[in-house]
Parts: structure tokens; sequence; C-alpha cells
């Protein structure tokens, strides 16, 4: 079964397209920075480097 | 947990990686049951089956203007609090707005050339949507400018709140100007004028899509958290340098 989308299945096919094309860039946008984001905290803490609020007690100066 | 807690950027965190999971399955079942809605809808009498356009062109409007709201209410925070949240959660809902008002356009052209004859008109609505988008790129392109993420948050937030200007605008431009847009049919005093077998579905997409922004939301600002967490750190290894 498929819909009967008329005469002018073509301007509701695109806005569809559109539509699904917008939302998987915004859901690839924030999985990509997330992806470089916890690979740039990794690196970081990999050198030693933690912030002040995440030191043990011995690292506190 | 006291509200005030969730304040706390690391209890934040910890809060969105337990909420994601359920508000991203939440999203997929709405939409699932939003596709099927749309699907069974019936055509409108006059419009046809192109009345299936309006079931993303008007979620997409509702979050455009939602999002603006948000960053608006993030944007006092921002002055009066000066919380960090707050810019995190006002930085990232800006992107996201400004593709849910980009669609908001793109699906009105495609439903405006086959039902009034033309993709676009300088109608007051259609003007003041479009305001909206450049809005959104001007608020996002001073988040780039500023270096310092606390400088532009204060920036940002006071063109965002001169920008809220625009919200009522947008709403009630087809009432105060003649527009070839149509006026309110959905959220209007003495109820929708919009029959019910298509008022359903246009709701469901409407929930739908909230969920996605809801989602999208939770998970950006996650990032600019992090985003945040890699500038300091970077800053300290380059004052740990000789």
């Amino acid at each position: 079964m498929t819909a009967d989308l008329g005469p002018h299945a073509a301007f509701i096919v695109t806005a569809y397209g559109a539509a699904i094309a917008i939302v998987a860039g915004l859901i690839l946008w924030v999985l990509l920075d997330r992806r470089y984001l916890s690979r740039a905290l990794d690196e970081l803490e990999a050198q030693g480097i933690t912030r002040r609020s995440e030191r043990t007690n011995e690292e506190k100066p | 947990m006291p509200v005030l807690d969730l304040a706390n950027p690391t209890r934040f965190l910890a809060l969105t990686d337990r909420a994601l999971p359920w508000l991203a399955a939440a999203t997929l079942l709405a939409f699932a049951l939003g596709a099927n809605q749309v699907y069974l809808a019936p055509d409108d009498y006059q419009q046809g089956a192109t009345v299936k356009i309006m079931y993303i062109h008007v979620p997409a409007a509702w979050l455009g203007l939602f999002a603006w709201t948000l960053m608006s209410a993030a944007a006092l925070g921002t002055l009066v609090w000066r919380h960090p949240l707050a810019d995190a959660a006002a930085k990232a809902a800006a992107p996201i707005g400004t593709a849910f008002t980009l669609m908001c356009l793109v699906t009105g052209s495609l439903w405006g050339r086959p039902m009034w004859g033309t993709y676009w008109v300088w109608d007051a609505r259609l003007t003041s949507v479009l305001v909206l988008f450049l809005m959104y790129l001007g608020v996002m392109a001073l988040w780039r400018t500023v270096d310092d993420p606390a400088r532009a948050a204060r920036g940002a937030a006071v063109l965002t709140l001169v920008g809220a200007i625009n919200i009522p605008i947008i709403k009630f431009s087809v009432d105060w100007w003649s527009t070839l847009h149509q006026p309110a049919s959905v959220l209007r005093l003495g109820g929708s004028t919009i029959h019910p077998a298509i008022l359903l579905p246009l709701i469901v997409m409407i929930i739908a899509f909230t969920l996605l922004f809801l989602t999208l939301h939770l998970a950006a600002m996650r990032n600019e958290i992090m985003r945040r967490r890699v500038r300091t750190m970077l800053m300290m290894r380059a004052d740990a340098r000789p």
C-alpha cells in the first residue's frame, strides 16, 4: 500500500527529504562533536592535566 | 535531588547521561507513532495531500520560536546570575533553533508554491521568520567571534534579549497586518479550527519534534560543558609549560 500524494507529490517528498536531511545533520553534529571532545579530554588527561576540582587531596597545593 | 543541584555542571552531566537514552527512545517512539498517523491522515478538502507538509512545517515553526524563547530565559540566567550552565543552554540551543527555523522556511516555501502559486512573499509572517533566522546566525557568529566564553555569553545574551522582541511580532503578525499567511489555527481563542482527523497527527508530530529538540539540546549542552573543560585544561597545560 502506498500513499497517493496527488499532483503535488514532488513538493511533499522534497519537503520531507529536506526535513530528514536537516534532522540528520543535527544528530551528526552532536555525535561528532561529542566524539571530538571526548578524545580531546582523554588526551589531556593522559598527559596528566586535571582540573582543580578533580585533583586528589595529595595533589592540591 | 534538589533542583538547585542541577545547576552544578558535574551533576548535570551525570543526570543527562541517565536521561538521554530514555529521551532518545521516547523521541523514536513518538516519531514512529507520528509517521503512522501522518500516513493514515486524510487529505484536506482544499489542500489535498499537500496538507502533509504541515505536519513538519508547524512543529518546525514552533521549535524555531521555542528555542529563541529558551535562549532568552537562559540569557537572563547569564546576565543576572552569571551561571555557566545558562551560557551552555543558550549556546547549545542556537544551532538547533537555526536548523528548525530553516526547516520552517524551506517546508513553508515548498507548501506555498502549489498552494499560493509562489515560493515566497514579503508578508509580515514570512519576513519576521526570516529575520528570526538571520538573528540566529548573528548570535552564533557572535559566539564564534569572542574568544572568552564568559564575555561571548554576555554579548550573546544582550543580543538574544533584544531579538526576543521579534517573537510576539512573529506570533501576532498575522493578526496585526494583512498577510497571505493564514491566521492562527491551532492555538487560538475559541479553540482550534482544524478537523480532529488532521489535528491529532499534527499534535503527535509536535510532541515528537519537541522530544527531539529536548534530546538534541541536552546532548549539545553536555558537549558545551565538555568544550569548556577542554579549554580550561588547554590553558592549564599552556600555563604549566616553562
